[in-house]
């Protein structure tokens, strides 16, 4: 008798312990897993906690289909996710199908640590009434040093010269970036880039720019494939993203050097959804998140720049390898000479259609 | 003599025994469908309505009439064909429509929907609902018309309004038609240009790559399973741990592992170069293109040939062979006339299992299959969570469904399904 009554106040006891950790607020913070969720955990998540000690965030690596189980999520009638990693192509669509809440800039985020108003340090960066922009980063031309000689390419043309380059390249296997590639490397001026694609011609003069190098390309679908087609040897050179070339170049010292001309820039950013079981608390998240000091502070574990401008002078060292990250972002002065800016209405609009496009085109022979 | 009702059979307490007899079939039947209830319920409600839901989107279209209440039964009335944009009713209905719309955030989710018919759409109406948003719809200064004329000219462009009255329906052909590389027109439907052909092809190369694994199982797999079923036991199950432990692993550690093995600075291509057989430039391309998929997808599938084989092929009597060796028949013709026709059940189970796999198959071919090794099932995952055109994953995933079975009738037809057996 004794017994039982002993292992039901233990189990009674355990209970109240169970009940008492559940009685933290669980935020659950989606994003794209690997070392970028890595990096926000450390720079945000963990000082959020520390701050905040009644909640726990729960991180779930579910970006790459983040929309489509948001949707279903809000068609079942129970969203559990608090706050989600997206591109803002994603959360502008999020944002039309009402999935997504409108934030008001200079209420929810911010102010930047010099003053200004959340509205102006993230200047342009406000794609979307629904977009919490978080960093930048770009899709830029990786190369083999050992593979193209002393005569190194400079410029996104060179990526389409077989002749001065020989050896298969590695490209997304996305119209996004690659038409507007084409187009510079055949000529055209970058701001003129987005009308010319609108038309017809525009189209199939891109088309047929990546016709020259058709044959000679893989395609790549995962961000981790460039790197490693790279460091394996299978191509020359590929487009990726500058984080992975960064790890690839930097912690793993592959013999691989970057070409930034022309890096197609992009945001990367946050979003709330309209039904979130902790809106609150997601709002308090991700203006904690996004303040001048833990955007710095981010680009401590990874090579993403910082959206606001007021965080670029407060970049530091990685924090394990000890360089300089200045150097490293996208956004460092000798980088950004020549950037093509991703323009997301465009690609609201056209991506339907180029992409059926660009899938016929690899198709055919 | 003809039985009458004294002689008839009965119980102890006196009911007929054919009376008792039925009555206590009926109750053990009862039980068995109470047995069989929650499974039944289960794939009722986890699977069949979940398809079934899937199904409906493929070629539902109530947006419109949703989003835009008055303006759908107006414009419907408008000759199309008639070369004149629509009546002032219709765009005052417009308005006024796509004015409440904006306020709800609904307004954008049409464009996105007509979007999927016309690039340009989805910035149209984004762009009309912010401006209406802060219009005062009671008061315009001018007609409604020339308003919304005067916020995008594309308004003044008919093809917008008849495009607007062909998808106001509650349900649209066009997710299918582009399932299909046609496409409506204002001639009627057509073919699509030819440079935005994918889906036929697609759907080609799908049952052509399945078939073509299929068949590699089978050749591959009938002798493994021979040798598995006629060695002795204690070797038989030590081959039996080589055929089940990469079935066991996972499937992107397989894949990977052959991309490590296949590519052009792999350990295929680095050995015959080593021995000479091809030279450092001719390197072999056996990844990133559909030899690629089918490699790895033969791989990955062959436990699914070998495991019903081998379970058939167990219960072959050995005995049947000697006997027909016996009675003078070469190995061969023993092989093709007794053992053979022995295990066509089993080969029957394998090929059906290995052909529906792989018409569905979508990671292996995404990771190895480059441009000519993807599969429609890969189209279905990119519509499903990149482009989110739910309709038109719907819409392949129901073709693709209606393919597998006819592809069965057929099955049926010719060989038997009856004739299937797992072991």
């Amino acid at each position: 008798m004794n017994t039982i009554i002993k292992t039901l106040l233990a189990t009674l006891l355990m209970m109240t312990g169970i009940s008492n950790i559940q009685a933290k607020t669980e935020l659950v913070v989606v994003s794209w897993g690997g070392a970028y969720t890595k990096s926000q955990q450390k720079a945000y998540s963990e000082p959020f906690m520390k701050k905040n000690p009644g909640i726990q965030i729960i991180n779930d690596d579910s970006s790459a289909e983040g929309a489509a189980k948001l949707r279903a999520q809000a068609e079942a009638g129970k969203v559990t996710w608090d706050v989600v990693d997206v591109l803002p192509d994603i959360a502008i669509a999020l944002c039309d199908e009402g999935l997504a809440l409108e934030i008001n800039p200079d209420n929810d985020l911010a102010k930047g640590t010099d003053g200004s108003s959340a509205k102006d340090d993230f200047g342009d960066a406000l794609i979307s009434p629904c977009f919490i922009p978080e960093i930048v980063y770009s899709t830029t031309i990786g190369y083999r040093i050992d593979k193209v000689g002393s005569n190194v390419p400079t410029s996104i043309a060179d990526v389409f010269d077989l002749k001065k380059f020989p050896g298969k390249r590695a490209l997304e296997k996305s119209p996004v970036g690659n038409l507007e590639w084409a187009l510079i490397a055949d000529g055209v001026a970058t701001n003129d880039v987005y009308t010319l694609l609108a038309t017809e011609a525009g189209v199939k003069r891109a088309f047929k720019k990546l016709d020259s190098i058709k044959n000679k390309v893989i395609w790549w679908t995962k961000g981790a494939q460039p790197p490693q087609l790279l460091a394996d040897g299978e191509v020359v050179m590929a487009s990726a993203y500058n984080g992975r070339l960064f790890s690839a170049i930097v912690e793993n010292k592959q013999p691989i050097a970057m070409m930034w001309d022309a890096q197609l820039f992009e945001l990367d950013g946050y979003i709330i959804p309209t039904d979130a079981p902790h809106k609150k608390e997601a709002l308090a998240y991700i203006k904690f998140a996004t303040d001048t000091q833990r955007q710095a502070d981010q680009a401590k574990y990874i090579s993403y720049g910082p959206v606001r401008k007021s965080s670029a002078a407060l970049v530091g060292k990685h924090a394990e390898l000890g360089i300089d990250m200045a150097p490293h972002m996208p956004t460092a002065p000798a980088n950004a000479k020549h950037i093509l800016y991703k323009d997301i209405n465009f690609w609201a609009d056209y991506k339907d259609e180029l992409a059926e496009r660009f899938e016929a085109w690899l198709a055919k022979d | 003599m003809s039985r009458n009702k004294s002689t008839q059979l009965t119980t102890s307490d006196g009911v007929s025994l054919k009376h008792s007899l039925n009555k206590s079939l009926r109750r053990r039947k009862r039980n068995a469908l109470l047995l069989v209830a929650p499974l039944f319920l289960f794939i009722l409600i986890s699977f069949l309505l979940p398809i079934f839901d899937m199904l409906i989107r493929s070629v539902d279209n109530s947006i419109t009439a949703e989003i835009l209440p008055n303006t759908v039964p107006i414009l419907a009335k408008w000759d199309a064909k008639s070369g004149v944009l629509p009546e002032e009713a219709v765009f005052k209905a417009f308005i006024n429509d796509a004015h409440i719309a904006s306020k709800k955030k609904s307004i954008n989710r049409l464009g996105k929907r007509l979007n999927y018919e016309k690039s340009g759409m989805s910035s149209l109406f984004r762009k009309t609902g912010r401006k209406l948003k802060r219009f005062n719809v009671e008061k315009l200064s001018s007609s409604y018309q020339s308003t919304l004329i005067k916020i995008d000219k594309k308004w003044a462009d008919i093809a917008t309004w008849q495009l607007l009255q062909r998808e106001s329906r509650a349900y649209t052909p066009s997710y299918f038609l582009t399932a299909v590389d046609l496409e409506n027109s204002p001639d009627g439907i057509q073919r699509k240009d030819e440079d935005s052909r994918i889906y036929i092809n697609l759907f080609q190369r799908t049952l052509w790559l399945s078939f073509l694994i299929t068949l590699l199982s089978l050749l591959l797999g009938y002798p493994i399973a021979y040798l598995l079923a006629s060695l002795k036991t204690k070797t038989s199950n030590l081959l039996m741990i080589l055929v089940l432990l990469p079935f066991w692993t996972s499937l992107l550690v397989r894949t990977s592992a052959w991309i490590v093995l296949l590519q052009k600075e792999g350990v295929i291509n680095n050995l015959l170069v080593a021995i000479g057989f091809i030279s450092n430039e001719a390197r072999l391309e056996m990844i990133h293109n559909e030899i690629g998929t089918v490699i790895a997808m033969t791989h990955i599938l062959l436990p699914f040939m070998i495991l019903p084989l081998y379970s058939v092929m167990k219960t072959i009597n050995p005995n049947y062979v000697r006997a027909a060796r016996s009675l003078g028949a070469s190995s061969f013709t023993a092989f093709r006339r007794i053992y053979f026709p022995n295990t066509i059940a089993g080969m029957g189970a394998g090929v059906i299992l290995v052909f529906i796999l792989a018409i569905g198959y979508y990671i292996t071919p995404a990771l190895v299959g480059g441009t000519s090794g993807t599969l429609i099932s890969n189209f279905i995952a990119y519509h499903i969570s990149q482009s989110l055109n739910w309709g038109l994953a719907a819409a392949l995933g129901t073709l693709l469904l209606l393919l597998v079975l006819a592809l069965y009738i057929l099955y049926d037809k010719v060989v038997g399904i009856d004739n299937i057996k797992l072991g």
